[in-house]
């Protein structure tokens, strides 16, 4: 090992002298051998495991101990090449000894003319050194050429527990790409496919004799067992009875009109949809095929556990001390106070709002249409006073279906509450949407022009007289009629985008629930390994002559690309407008639907 | 004895023929400069406390300094950047933090198609970075991504051009390798 070190500073600017030696040969082939931790302290035996002779590495899965009988051990390998479809074979021979024994070298050479394999390893360790001497042994090279040998250890339960994520780039690759394919991604389908091969160790009665993770201990729990067993009936009866939910969710009953358009415009109804698709999905009896599908399965049973108990937790605080009671007892001033508070900014409209002066005719008639629903929206909420109690009461008792559905029917309820605002926004953004659609076929009209339905431009057009007057003369009353209304489709939208604002934040923390992948986040915090982006090589200490020594770890995924792996799909998009649009359609006096779900009919 | 205020060093290890590592050792974290700071917003804090007269500023100013200390030596101060090549396995590139957490990336090498000084025009000088050209995998002629090194500690050219050196004699080694099978 050659080292050197020369140092810049970052003042001047100097030229330090310095030279790298390079070894006077050059190694034209590398050879790899992939070794598993947990044989290192094996006996002395033979290195079964699986040859890649594109990447001239070889993986070593296990080693299978003295005394054997070679036709059974070939018999044993062909058969786990069959079930595996890993191309399983004797690779080369295992010898940990104190020192070396010339006896011994010579039966290993021997076995290499029995099982044959090109090339054949031969991995030796002293017992006392941890540098190990590798030797290849090429029966019929093609061209004389020097190896150089790289020993790369690793840790065979976690690689073959692991799910290699690649880079975003490469996950696009079709199959004729796959000798281009990752040189890692096949070490790690290798060993995760060997499983058959571990089943086996060298405890067992039988003819063969192997050394693999196992060998410190077959693992297996039994809670997990037992969970396995029960899953079966719980699977079956939770899709009877979800199959039996569905089938009166679908029932002609609720499918009438008026139930039909109330069931579409409740978000609540829309999250218990969401949820049932997800029971659905956990309670099939496929299995899952890959491992994504399996990561989901995971990741949506854990959420609604998440979701159901937070939902349990808040409503046991609900029902302490009676606060759904006070809950009650203070919605109703609440209501009182907010059409109170409406009752004042129309009054505060009919006067002289903001210095402005209003068309006094027009803002009476508005004021006292606005002013006159306000008091039929309290009439009926005093008529509701005496049940509101008993309403919110079995309400409440829905939480403990999860804390996503009790946010929903929280937006639900203030939806309801400011039924009245969203529709004075209505009136007010028609009104003013007439009013600037007959100004721009007015102003067209009063500079001698007209829309082409046909053409779908801007045509001239040449009216009669009297069309003209009466043209102007509209024009002119919209005209100085347009303050007046425009200050009340103001107030009220900006009314109505508090409350869509207020709404879209629960719906946004309805759908953080719905869509962390909590199960995943949990495994990348407890078994990083499970969840691998690449691995990482550390250099072992060197000797010269001896094999340079490499230890491979799992690289785990970063927390940020966990999450936009395995992130759930949720039922609702985001506002698809850009601003511009926004503020275009705002300014038309469009109504805007900020929050539209998918599967819903564009407006 | 240089100043070991404006410093750093560049290590270069051989392993073996075909496996070399680079490391740069970056500036180590000013005692001087993480008592100013800490200083100044004590200072401010007080300051705070004289006009509000309300405690909880002092305990706010203190929890705030800690955890811009854990934050600062966890995630912003890089103590030293290191760059292992193996001929026939690929690139690693690690990043060890001051409160020694260590990030790290490896390249395999079918993905890599040269490592190049490229340079650059910021401002109004001249920079010159190596970085590491990525092979796309459906035209392999052409160049995916730049992943760029030694980002944090921006050795200067005469440090570059040994690290180049070194890197295009083993990225040599690929090519007779693989031009002889």
């Amino acid at each position: 090992m050659q080292m050197l070190s020369l140092k810049a500073s970052g003042g001047q600017d100097q030229t330090p002298k310095a030279q790298v030696e390079s070894s006077s040969s050059i190694p034209m082939v590398v050879l790899k051998v992939f070794f598993p931790s947990c044989c290192s302290s094996a006996e002395s035996g033979l290195l079964v495991g699986h040859w890649i002779p594109e990447q001239n590495s070889a993986v070593i899965l296990a080693v299978v101990h003295f005394p054997f009988i070679p036709v059974q051990v070939k018999q044993y390998l062909s058969e786990v090449r069959q079930v595996t479809q890993v191309n399983v074979s004797v690779l080369g021979t295992w010898s940990n000894c104190k020192k070396k024994e010339e006896s011994l070298s010579e039966f290993l050479e021997d076995l290499g003319t029995i099982f044959s394999h090109e090339p054949w390893i031969q991995l030796c360790k002293e017992t006392d050194s941890k540098f190990w001497s590798c030797s290849i042994i090429q029966k019929h090279p093609s061209t004389p050429k020097e190896d150089e040998i790289i020993l790369v250890y690793y840790d065979q339960r976690k690689v073959m527990l692991s799910h290699l994520h690649p880079p975003g780039n490469l996950t696009n690759s079709t199959d004729h790409k796959a000798e281009d394919a990752s040189k890692l991604a096949i070490l790690f389908d290798t060993v995760a496919k060997s499983k058959v091969l571990f089943m086996k160790d060298r405890y067992d009665d039988g003819p063969i004799k192997l050394t693999h993770w196992q060998s410190e201990g077959v693992e297996a729990s039994i809670i997990v067992e037992l969970m396995k067993q029960a899953s079966i009936p719980v699977c079956m009866l939770l899709t009877f009875l979800l199959s039996f939910v569905s089938s009166v969710c679908k029932s002609r009953v609720l499918k009438f009109w008026p139930l039909c358009f109330i069931w579409s415009k409740l978000s609540t109804c829309e999250q218990l949809g969401h949820r049932l698709e997800h029971l659905q999905v956990i309670s099939s009896n496929r299995k899952a095929q890959n491992q994504p599908q399996l990561m989901r399965k995971a990741n949506i049973f854990v959420s609604l556990l998440a979701d159901v108990a937070l939902g349990i937790l808040l409503m046991s605080w609900l029902y302490r001390k009676n606060r759904i009671g006070h809950l009650a007892d203070t919605l109703i001033p609440v209501a009182d106070h907010v059409a109170k508070e409406l009752q004042d900014l129309l009054q505060w409209l009919m006067g002289v709002p903001a210095g402005l002066k209003m068309n006094r005719a027009l803002d009476q008639v508005l004021g006292r249409f606005f002013l006159y629903h306000i008091h039929l929206w309290i009439s009926y909420i005093h008529l509701m006073s005496p049940f509101i109690e008993m309403i919110l009461w079995y309400v409440g008792l829905s939480a403990c279906l999860g804390l996503t559905v009790a946010l929903s029917i929280l937006s639900d309820i203030i939806a309801l509450l400011t039924f009245h605002i969203y529709c004075f926004y209505v009136y007010g953004a028609r009104l003013y949407c007439l009013k600037i659609y007959g100004l721009s076929s007015l102003w067209r009209l009063f500079r001698g022009k007209k829309w082409n339905v046909l053409r779908q431009r801007v045509d001239s057009c040449s009216y009669d007289l009297d069309q003209l007057f009466i043209g102007t003369l509209l024009f002119t009353i919209l005209l100085f009629l347009l303050p007046t209304t425009a200050l009340y489709y103001l107030v009220f939208t900006l009314l109505r985008l508090l409350v869509v604002v207020v709404q879209g934040l629960i719906h946004l923390l309805v759908d953080l629930i719905d869509s962390l992948p909590l199960y995943s986040i949990l495994l990348r915090l407890c078994r990083s390994y499970r969840l691998a982006a690449g691995v990482k090589f550390r250099v072992l200490e060197q000797k010269t002559g001896k094999p340079l020594r490499l230890l491979m770890q799992i690289n785990p995924l970063s927390y940020g690309s966990v999450v936009q792996t395995y992130r759930l799909p949720t039922y609702s998009c985001y506002p698809k407008d850009s601003w511009g649009s926004l503020c275009k359609k705002l300014f038309l006096g469009e109504l805007i639907y900020p929050w539209k779900h998918k599967g819903e009919k564009q407006d | 004895m240089e100043e070991r205020e404006d410093c750093i060093a560049l290590q270069c290890r051989q392993y073996s023929a075909s496996c070399r590592e680079f490391s740069v050792r970056c500036q180590p974290v000013q005692l001087r400069s993480l008592s100013a700071a800490t200083c100044s917003v004590w200072l401010a804090a007080y300051w705070l406390f004289v006009l509000t007269q309300n405690s909880m500023v002092l305990s706010a100013a203190i929890f705030i300094t800690l955890i811009g200390l854990i934050v600062y030596l966890h995630f912003v101060k890089i103590d030293q950047e290191s760059l292992l090549v193996i001929a026939s396995l690929g690139i690693q590139m690690t990043s060890s933090y001051a409160s020694g957490k260590e990030n790290t990336t490896f390249i395999e090498m079918s993905r890599v198609k040269d490592v190049v000084i490229n340079e650059a025009i910021y401002m109004q000088k001249v920079i010159y970075y190596l970085c590491i050209l990525l092979r796309d995998p459906l035209d392999p002629q052409s160049v995916s991504e730049v992943v760029p090194l030694f980002q944090s500690s921006k050795p200067r050219l005469d440090c570059l051009v040994e690290v180049y050196r070194s890197c295009q004699e083993i990225l040599e080694q690929r090519k007779t390798v693989s031009q002889t099978l």
